[in-house]
């Protein structure tokens, strides 16, 4: 194995770079060939450039606003599920409310990746980000309502007292029958 | 949330159907079994030239037996009941062992080889009588001489074949007392000898075949008879007289009655009291007088000589014939280390035939009994083997100067038992010596491995159960961390201790309280009660833990009372005293000192308290608490209840500072014409509760009433007292009270009209349990109390609870008055019952169950859910998920809940449980003439991995894991290269 990546690493000694990505002319040693152009196509048509990058937009705007709203169909998925699951604690029902939990916790981590690609100057994200936001938390008071139906938490009077051991006794007695 | 996680850890379990059972190859793993049969009273050698060599004894534990004489095994055993003692055992027409029991009122024949029952005589009895039994010796098979048993007043003449009942003949006359029935053999003439009012001899002679009287004298004697009697011949007995100083010969040869008077002066010098010893010595008598044993034969006039004096230890066998018409008989005596064992020829005592000296353990005290029995050896000379019960009522087979086998029958008489732990294991001894090499681990569980994979042959199935009894030092004498190993100290009636092993039942070591080498001012202490004295741990773990044994200087309640500190690792005495006042009552408080030892009081007769031990630093603890330690006295016969509170030292009245003077607080009197006190409870001083409040399905809470200062009180009406159904329901009426035994308050009261006694309750946490008998029903009833505080039951803010602005930990106190309120629901229960215990565990989380001793001796395990006062009859779907079963009418007896499983513990009077160190499991004890342990886990063991689990397999799954992901691996990177060349 190590063998391997010694003939691939170390065994190299000259690689020619072919491609090119510097756009500036003056960075490079070697001029442009004559009738190269180095401008963008896009600068050409500017008009249709724009128009394209409108319906970008706007189909960002509609692919945000989908992704923003994604959760609530998971939402409904997992009420169902909860439903289905009933009140009682057992490896179903416990299994269903920690994905519950955890779904939208882990979205509301990564909120910003998820909008990344409609990142965009020109489009609107933070009513979608927001709705996004919204649905998730919804989501985690729906599991936090099912963690609490199923009585995994300590609301009641009930969980605070169980571990507190019974009082001690000021006094002390003994005795009984005479022995024989 | 880790709050919950023990409540759903429960829940899951009660959820669970949870079995008790145990699989056939699982018995004898956790749980063993000892037989015993107790002191033994009598012993008949059955010793023929062919078969096995066999005594049948009888013994005060109402057990009749046969031994094997070589061994010392049990052929069979029958342990009649506790009413039923043991008047007389011998063996009728070569093949049946004859007992008569009960006062003489039944006569049982037992099959001598295997002990069936062959046939049973319930004879009339008319009143309370000594009773005889006379098995005549059977010369001639053919015929059949009738069994004479004596017992109730009346003579009863039985066939030995049948036990058909041929004639019997009445004796309850007025005054009347029979003493003696005598068979001459080859007569058909009985003779009854008996006394008319301790004045009066009169001899009935009475035909054997018809049980007619032929003759019938009397003579009256104007000293008057005292009761001890010795026949020494077929015509002649040895009576003391009224002043226990002359000795009477009573001679009635051919139903003439002569007397013939002898002063004991005239025998012995500055002669004291005389008694007369109860062996039966041909010609002859045993007399103890001032202190030795004098022998005294018989002269054929009725002449009376001195022929020996033994010391007053010496314990006597009966006469024994040997060949050429010659009868001897053994004593046994004490010296030293040593007993020594002679047998003389009565005719001649200077002919020693057998002179031996044994080597005896010094805990086994002096020679109670003796019984000899003779053998031709092989040079045609007699051999003896002597049959010998020792103090502490151990049964020893001497024969050839050495032990052939003992047998430890003190543990069939235990009164009391405490646990204690064996010393934490030390540096130089580590499991690997008994794990062997990895090898043969890995061999064990591969063959385990085999066995749950059903691939194991009859062989391999054999070596598995043989691994698992000896498995992992379950025997060791160190501490394990799951707390298995324990020990159960035991005290017996014998005033023995016995130190038990709780992995294989095996003595670890034994002590007796009096042995004969101490001689202090109390020389045969009686053991009463065992304490913990020492329990280290946390600071004083390089002491050793002590046991108190509790002791008094005789019978009397008021006599000096002996305190006795064992070592629990050695069983050496480490200290004893003589405390110099009596025992009534001996209080354990909660207070220890810096070595750990527990204070304990010893109230006496007088109403003091005496402080124990007498350390300074226990003085200044007691001090400190003195206002808050009371004690109650019950005092069963006049039906009161006494509470007592401290007053002051009694340094007045005597200069010991660990004397206290105590007042009389309260009084609670139950009115003699309707109640009486049958039985009280507490709950276990030790016990521990895990939590104080009860959370019902709907998250509502109830807080346990748990108080250590509470009385259970169970009274019935006196005409209820007797035997069940001796009443009509409408006479009998069943209270139970509970009773705070600091301020005298009673709490609560229940009563049960028309049930009767007896009670058998456990009181554990909050609730008690208890059995008695419905009249009205004719079935018995188990009723269940739950205490509840009602005080407490406003701390239900949950903010409060979160912030700990509650006062639910803090210490209360009796004088607070708390509300309280109770629950209860009462079921039948099929069977009747001998005690009833409870589970505990080391942090009181695990659910409880009922441990029941049944009439059939057998102890029967039944969830704490059974009898749950909430159980309704149509429970809701939360309830039934909380575990609440519906309610019926009576509790279900499952036949797998049996712990005892196939075995029974005879005579069963008590069981013990105590904690493990593993939350979920409990050491179960029961004692009666029979020993049982058990480990039990009442929620199954979930916080441990069970025997069976099988190491192997899923060392063998992570092994095939860890390969495949390293297969898979290389996989994947010659995939990959090969991709990258493409």
């Amino acid at each position: 194995m190590d063998k391997r990546k010694a003939v691939m690493g170390a065994g190299r000694r000259w690689a020619v770079d072919f491609s090119d990505q510097s756009t500036v002319p003056s960075s490079r040693d070697i001029l442009d060939p004559p009738g190269f152009s180095r401008v963008s196509p896009e600068q050409d048509d500017s008009a249709t450039s724009r128009q394209k990058k409108d319906a970008e937009a706007n189909w960002k705007l509609q692919k945000a606003w989908e992704v923003a709203q994604s959760p609530f169909k998971n939402l409904m998925m997992m009420g169902f599920m909860m439903w289905m699951a009933g009140n009682t604690v057992h490896l179903f029902s416990i299994g269903i409310t920690f994905s519950a939990l955890w779904q939208p916790l882990s979205a509301l981590q990564s909120v910003g990746k998820v909008f990344e690609p409609f990142k965009d100057n020109k489009v609107e994200l933070l009513m979608p980000k927001l709705v996004f936001l919204a649905l998730n938390l919804g989501g985690l008071a729906l599991g936090i309502w099912k963690l609490n139906t199923l009585g995994l938490l300590p609301t009641h009077a009930s969980d605070w007292v169980s571990s507190l051991p019974p009082p001690q006794e000021v006094e002390h007695s003994g005795g009984g029958f005479a022995f024989h | 949330m880790a709050i919950r996680v023990s409540l759903l850890l429960l829940v899951f379990l009660s959820s669970a159907v949870v079995s008790f059972s145990l699989y056939e190859d699982q018995v004898g793993l956790m749980d063993w079994h000892q037989r015993y049969i107790g002191k033994v009273k009598h012993a008949v050698f059955h010793t023929q030239k062919t078969g096995r060599k066999r005594v049948i004894v009888s013994t005060e534990e109402n057990v009749v037996a046969s031994l094997d004489l070589r061994h010392g095994e049990m052929f069979w055993r029958h342990v009649l009941g506790t009413n039923d003692a043991i008047d007389g055992v011998d063996i009728a027409l070569g093949k049946y062992v004859i007992t008569l029991s009960s006062q003489g009122s039944m006569l049982r024949a037992w099959n001598l080889p295997d002990g069936q029952m062959v046939w049973e005589t319930s004879l009339h009895s008319a009143q309370s009588s000594k009773s005889l039994l006379s098995v005549p010796i059977n010369l001639k098979v053919d015929k059949d001489y009738p069994i004479l048993a004596f017992g109730g007043g009346y003579l009863h003449a039985v066939s030995a074949v049948d036990g058909e009942v041929l004639w019997k003949k009445d004796f309850t006359a007025e005054g009347f007392e029979v003493q003696r029935v005598l068979q001459p053999p080859e007569s058909s003439i009985i003779y009854v000898l008996g006394f008319l009012h301790s004045s009066e001899a009169v001899v009935y002679q009475i035909d054997s075949k018809t049980g007619e009287v032929v003759a019938q004298k009397s003579m009256v004697f104007p000293g008057g008879f005292s009761g001890a009697i010795s026949s020494v011949s077929s015509d002649k007995v040895v009576v003391l007289d009224s002043t226990r100083s002359i000795l009477v010969t009573i001679g009635f040869l051919d139903g003439d009655i002569n007397f013939q008077k002898t002063p004991i002066s005239d025998l012995v010098k500055n002669s004291g009291n005389a008694e007369i010893l109860s062996p039966l010595l041909s010609n002859m008598l045993a007399v103890k007088v001032n202190k030795r044993t004098i022998f005294v034969r018989v002269g054929g006039e009725g002449k009376l000589e001195v022929v020996d004096s033994l010391s007053d230890e010496t314990a006597m066998s009966d006469s024994l014939p040997v060949a050429d018409d010659q009868v001897a008989f053994a004593s046994a005596h004490h010296e030293g280390s040593k007993i020594h064992l002679m047998v003389k020829l009565v005719d001649d005592l200077d002919t020693v035939l057998l002179r031996e000296s044994i080597e005896m353990d010094q805990h086994r005290g002096r020679v109670h009994k003796v019984f000899i029995n003779n053998y031709i050896k092989t040079d045609r000379s007699n051999g003896f083997r002597a049959l010998i019960v020792m103090e502490d009522h151990s049964l020893l087979l001497l024969q050839q100067g050495a032990i052939v086998w003992s047998r430890e029958e003190g543990l069939a008489s235990v009164t009391d038992v405490t646990t204690a732990e064996l010393p934490v294991e030390k540096d130089g001894v580590s499991v690997a010596k008994v794990e062997h090499t990895l090898v043969d681990w890995l061999k064990g569980h591969m063959l385990k491995l085999k066995g749950s994979l059903l691939l194991a042959s009859l062989e391999d199935v054999a070596a598995i159960q043989e691994m698992r009894m000896k498995s992992s030092g379950r025997s060791k004498l160190t501490r394990d961390h799951n707390g298995f190993r324990k020990l159960f100290i035991a005290l017996t009636r014998a005033g023995k201790l016995f130190a038990l092993h709780t992995g294989d039942g095996r003595i670890v070591w034994s002590m007796l309280l009096n042995s004969p080498t101490k001689s202090e001012a109390c020389e045969r202490p009686s053991g009463i009660n065992l304490y913990q004295w020492q329990v280290p741990h946390h600071h004083a773990m390089d002491e050793n833990p002590s046991v108190l044994v509790v002791g008094r200087c005789g019978s009397d309640s008021s006599a000096p009372g002996v305190l006795s500190f064992v070592d629990v690792y050695t069983g050496k005495e480490i200290s004893s005293s003589d405390i110099g006042h009596s025992v009534v009552r001996v209080m354990p408080l909660p207070f220890t000192d810096s070595t750990e030892q527990r204070l304990h009081l010893i109230a006496d007769t007088e109403g003091h308290v005496h402080l124990y031990p007498k350390t300074s630093e226990a003085l200044s603890i007691f001090q400190r608490e003195f206002q808050n330690v009371y004690w109650y006295t019950v005092e069963g016969d006049d039906g009161i209840i006494r509470g007592h509170g401290m007053k002051s030292s009694c340094a007045g009245e005597t200069a010991d500072e660990y004397c206290f003077t105590t007042k009389e607080l309260w009084t609670v009197v139950f009115p003699s014409e309707s109640e009486k006190i049958i039985s009280t409870l507490t709950r276990k001083p030790n016990e521990v509760v895990h939590t104080q409040a009860k959370v019902s399905t709907d998250q509502d809470l109830l807080y346990k009433y748990v108080s250590r200062n509470l009385l259970f009180v169970a009274t019935v009406s006196p005409k209820g007292a007797g035997e069940i159904g001796s009443v009509t329901p409408e006479e009998s009426a069943l209270v139970v009270y509970l009773i705070d035994t600091i301020t005298g308050r009673i709490l609560h009261r229940l009563s049960h009209q028309g049930c009767q006694g007896p009670v058998h309750a456990v009181f554990s946490e909050n609730w008690v349990v208890y059995h008695y008998f419905n009249l009205r029903a004719h079935k018995y009833e188990v009723t269940v109390v739950e205490i509840y505080d009602q005080s407490r039951a406003e701390n239900k803010n949950v903010w409060k609870l979160v912030l700990g602005k509650h006062n639910l930990t803090a210490p209360i106190s009796s004088y607070s008055r708390p509300e309280m309120f109770t629950k209860s629901q009462s079921y039948f229960f099929a069977q009747s019952v001998k005690t009833i215990a409870v589970t505990s565990t080391a942090k009181g989380i695990t659910s409880k169950q009922l441990l029941i001793g049944t009439i059939g001796d057998q102890i029967l395990a039944l969830d704490k859910r059974f009898v749950d006062p909430r159980r309704t009859l149509n429970p809701s779907q939360a309830e039934k998920e909380e575990g609440i079963i519906p309610l019926t009418d009576s509790l279900p007896i499952i036949p797998q809940s049996y712990i005892t499983h196939s075995l029974k513990v005879e005579g069963l009077r008590g069981i013990v449980t105590a904690p493990a160190k593993l939350e979920s499991t409990t050491h179960v004890f029961a004692y009666g003439v029979d020993l049982f342990y058990t480990r039990l886990a009442p929620s199954k063991t979930y916080d441990s991995l069970t025997d069976d689990f099988s190491y192997a397999l899923l060392l063998i799954t992570i092994v095939a894991l860890v390969a495949a992901i390293y297969i898979t691996w290389v996989i994947s990177e010659k995939k990959e290269l090969s991709e990258k060349w493409r």
